[in-house]
């Protein structure tokens, strides 16, 4: 009926047996095929709908792969997460997709609304489809933050609690229902566990609504970047074999063309470059999203000092904060997204398009300017000009959509608008550069972390593992395990390390025995039914210095000294921060008194630390003849505990390297199949 | 999906052959990426470096007495160790092995006559056979018997009468001493 190569495939004896009982290909056809028109012109911001159906399908394979190997409880969530990370095949892989798909996710679809807001796509007749849309964003938001909570770190914890206790504003019955969203008097286990059940839950019911969205999409097809609407009669020809077009003005020239096979493969190429994208964040910068505090496991009775939420809820955040009303700052914030319900109405120009409205045009962009500065000022503490400017920003987020847009309408003189979708499509690669420019500043905008109070930013070192292509130094890796057997490992403990791992930096299968066996650990029941002591296996965890918290404090007049796992992912500044510290000990300036028991360091928040300074010149002899200097010890260890922390690191940028090479060639091959595709439409 | 696209305006002969040639390609790419990818989501299920560093079990067996069996766990499995008597021995070497189902001499399946090292997991369909207590029901010929569908198992952990296929497998071990094993 269609194209040739269409009515080939329907006239194929098993399609055509399968079409009579179940239409499926017909239907297929009709929703992303041959039968569905689309405005030629749709320019490359057309992309992020395709986009984000791609990465919320990303999304729930990776999750469910995840939830193979996640123990929701609170004793073992953060260790479950760290044994996906070391031990399960891909693990990091695996989880990395899934950490940064979420930021991807977003980066998408406020792409896609902000185009949507562009291109008037909201005005009839999708009102429908564009509040279906803000649904999907909500569920959105609300499948993120229980994601978070799930690896139970320190900004998990305390995020959950914020953000459960934003229903405590509620007048009367708030408490009640805080404490029914906690299934108890804080966030516990019962409130991981049901967030866990929830968190799986929920993307389903977003691939619910997305069906209905683009249930809704069909009913008028696309908008398009002219705003006026598509005739159908060149293409109805054309496709239909037919002189009856469907009603639609047969004067028209060619508005549309079928969504196969010219948007499949646009939506490709658009999803390589993506991908592309994706890729760099996944395999080089996987932790550029997130908060060093959230590789800290949660601590009920510690809040970190600056808790930020994710950086896709700065905005919504700061709104929260301007407003110096608990219940008010908790209306505010959410009518911040309430109000995207009635926009279609709140807009009253009747054109759709901004490329015809120069008045709104100007509206349009100082409106995205309002979002990114609401999103830097939600990542700052709430005081000062900060609070004046989130103040500020806050009034005019409301005043666009309750001032600007109704009365704009009535004001605005649009310009003329052309009789028909002649113009060109548009420049791709201008759009697609467009596009990557925004998703980049958004993420360096995201990477912000607040530095810590009262201490200067540690110096940048050059290491091993910098970079691309860096790889760790293997002789000073081993040095610095030696300087942490011999020296760290006395107060802080590597739990989530194994003697097993150790053969990862060059150590044989006896040597690793004979490491382990070198420590006794606690095992049992025996047959007696009593716990005993035998020397340690390589399957055993680094032996802890002391047997719990309680005894470490008691052991060091009072302070905790930390687990050194994840350190150089869970400080601000990673391994400079360790070497500064390590080397930053000197006596206290004039004028600053020390409190008892504590010493003096130039790079601790608060410059009190009660860890005396731990390396001296010469305090270990290594084996390969290095001096032992304060400096070449702190270098050593710490290259050490980045890979303790990122065992996965040399693993992942060779991949990475790999994955790139494949995905800009197939980039370029979909570019050029695109190009051909499209020949005889331009 | 790209070699169906239709060109109107392509002519045949040397364009057409380029054209198919960039859909051909292009295609394989996108069909050999997306196999790549598959294979992390597969090799996720495959066991965990956790869960192979634990494939080894060391069992003290000084404990047990002739005649006693231990059952120990191996790799989430129960492993049967019985220290058998003389008797026991000789009922399992005094029989003609190509009578059995699953014919095996008794000398292939212990490194030592006096102690059998079982997988305690019936052939069949994976129940546990009894057997380890002096007070279980043994079976017609005194070793093990599985009560899910009544597999009979000899006194070298033999099939004689029932639906399993096999003989109970023997672990790979070592004596790393006369009283210590190690499974795995």
């Amino acid at each position: 009926m269609a194209t040739p190569s269409s009515s080939k495939f329907f006239g194929n004896p098993v399609v055509k047996w399968i079409e009579h009982r179940l239409p499926i290909f017909s239907f297929v056809d009709h929703s992303l095929g041959s039968q569905y028109p689309t405005p030629k012109n749709l320019s490359y911001w057309w992309n992020f709908g395709s986009l984000a159906l791609a990465v919320l399908m990303v999304m729930i394979v990776s999750g469910i792969v995840l939830a193979m190997h996640f123990t929701p409880h609170v004793t073992m969530a953060f260790d479950s997460t760290e044994r996906i990370m070391r031990d399960v095949n891909y693990g990091w892989l695996i989880r990395y997709i899934h950490m940064n798909g979420a930021s991807f996710f977003f980066i998408v679809v406020y792409i896609h609304i902000f185009r949507g807001m562009y291109y008037g796509s909201y005005k009839a007749p999708r009102e429908i489809l564009w509040g279906l849309g803000v649904v999907i964003l909500l569920l959105l938001m609300a499948t993120a933050f229980m994601g978070y909570v799930l690896p139970w770190g320190q900004m998990s914890f305390w995020g959950a609690t914020v953000i459960t206790n934003l229903f405590s504003a509620i007048p009367l019955v708030g408490d009640y229902i805080v404490t029914w969203l906690w299934g108890g008097f804080a966030v516990e286990n019962s409130t991981l566990n049901r967030f866990f059940s929830l968190h799986f839950l929920m993307p389903f019911l977003i691939v619910g609504v997305v069906v209905l969205h683009v249930w809704a999409l069909h009913v008028h097809g696309s908008s398009n970047p002219i705003g006026i609407d598509a005739k159908l009669h060149v293409w109805a020809l054309h496709v239909h074999g037919s002189s009856n077009p469907i009603g639609i003005d047969a004067k028209g020239p060619q508005d549309k063309i079928p969504f196969h096979p010219y948007f499949t493969v646009k939506d490709a190429f658009g999803l390589t470059v993506f991908f592309i994208v994706f890729a760099a964040v996944i395999f080089f910068a996987p932790n550029v999203f997130g908060e060093p505090d959230n590789y800290i496991p949660a601590n009920p009775l510690v809040t970190p000092e600056h808790i930020v939420p994710e950086w896709y809820f700065l905005p919504y955040y700061a709104i929260l904060r301007a407003i110096p009303s608990k219940l008010l700052g908790v209306v505010a914030m959410f009518a911040s997204i309430l109000v995207l319900f009635i926009l279609p109405w709140l807009d009253t120009s009747r054109v759709r398009s901004a490329r015809f409205r120069p008045t709104y045009r100007w509206f349009f962009w100082i409106f995205v300017a309002d979002c990114v500065v609401l999103g830097y000022i939600g990542a700052k503490p709430p005081e000062g000009w900060y609070l004046h400017i989130g103040r500020l920003a806050t009034a005019w987020y409301f005043a666009h959509f309750l001032i600007v847009l109704p009365f704009l309408g009535w004001f605005e003189r649009p310009l003329p608008l052309p009789a028909s979708i002649s113009e060109p499509v548009l420049k791709g690669a201008k759009a697609t550069l467009m596009a990557l420019a925004i998703g980049f500043g958004m993420l360096g905008f995201g990477a912000g972390p607040a530095s810590a109070a009262g201490a200067p930013k540690p110096p940048a070192q050059k290491w091993s593992f910098d970079g691309v292509f860096g790889t760790f130094d293997a002789a000073s890796r081993q040095r610095g395990f030696q300087v942490y057997r011999e020296v760290c490992g006395a107060c802080h403990a590597l739990k989530q390390v194994y003697y097993r791992h150790l053969r990862d930096i060059g150590f044989s299968e006896d040597e690793v025995k004979a490491i382990a066996a070198s420590v006794e650990v606690t095992d049992g029941p025996n047959d007696a039914g009593e716990m005993f002591q035998r020397p340690g296996r390589p399957s055993d965890r680094f032996k802890s210095p002391f047997a719990n918290d309680n005894a470490a404090r008691a052991g060091n007049n009072g302070a905790l000294p930390v687990d050194l796992s994840l350190i150089t992912k869970a400080r601000p500044g990673g391994p400079d921060y360790l070497h500064a510290l390590l080397t930053g000990y000197s006596d206290p300036p004039a004028g600053v008194k020390l409190s008892e028991g504590m010493n003096y360091n130039k790079y601790f928040p608060g410059n009190q630390i009660a860890m005396p300074q731990p390396l001296n010149a010469d305090q270990v002899t290594y084996a390969d003849g290095t001096k032992a200097t304060v400096e070449q010890m702190a270098k050593d260890v710490t290259t050490f505990l980045a890979w303790a922390a990122e065992p996965e690191l040399e693993a992942r940028k060779r991949m990475g390297m790999k994955v790139m090479i494949f995905l800009v060639v197939l980039s370029a091959l979909l570019f050029f199949v695109k190009r051909k595709v499209w020949s005889d439409v331009h | 999906m790209v070699n169906t696209a239709h060109s109107p305006t392509a002519s045949h002969g040397a364009e057409g052959t380029r054209r198919d040639f960039l859909y051909l390609t292009a295609g394989a790419f996108g069909v050999v990426g997306a196999g790549a990818t598959m294979w992390p989501f597969i090799h996720q299920m495959n066991p965990s470096a956790d869960v192979l560093a634990l494939s080894t079990t060391e069992v003290d067996v000084a404990p047990v007495a002739e005649g006693q069996s231990i059952t120990v766990s191996w790799r989430g499995k129960p492993v049967f160790i019985r220290r058998r008597t003389q008797a026991e021995i000789q009922a399992a070497r005094a029989i003609n092995i190509n009578e059995l189902p699953d014919p095996q001499a008794d000398q292939a399946r212990v490194k030592k006559p006096e102690w059998l090292i079982l997988v305690g997991v019936c052939t069949h369909l994976g129940c546990v056979p009894l057997g380890q207590k002096t007070t279980d029901q043994r079976g017609e010929f005194g070793g093990w018997f599985c009560p899910c569908h009544g597999s009979h198992y000899d006194t070298s952990g033999r099939i004689r009468k029932g639906p399993a296929p096999a003989n109970l497998p023997v672990p790979a071990y070592e004596f790393l001493s006369d009283t210590t094993v190690r499974i795995g």
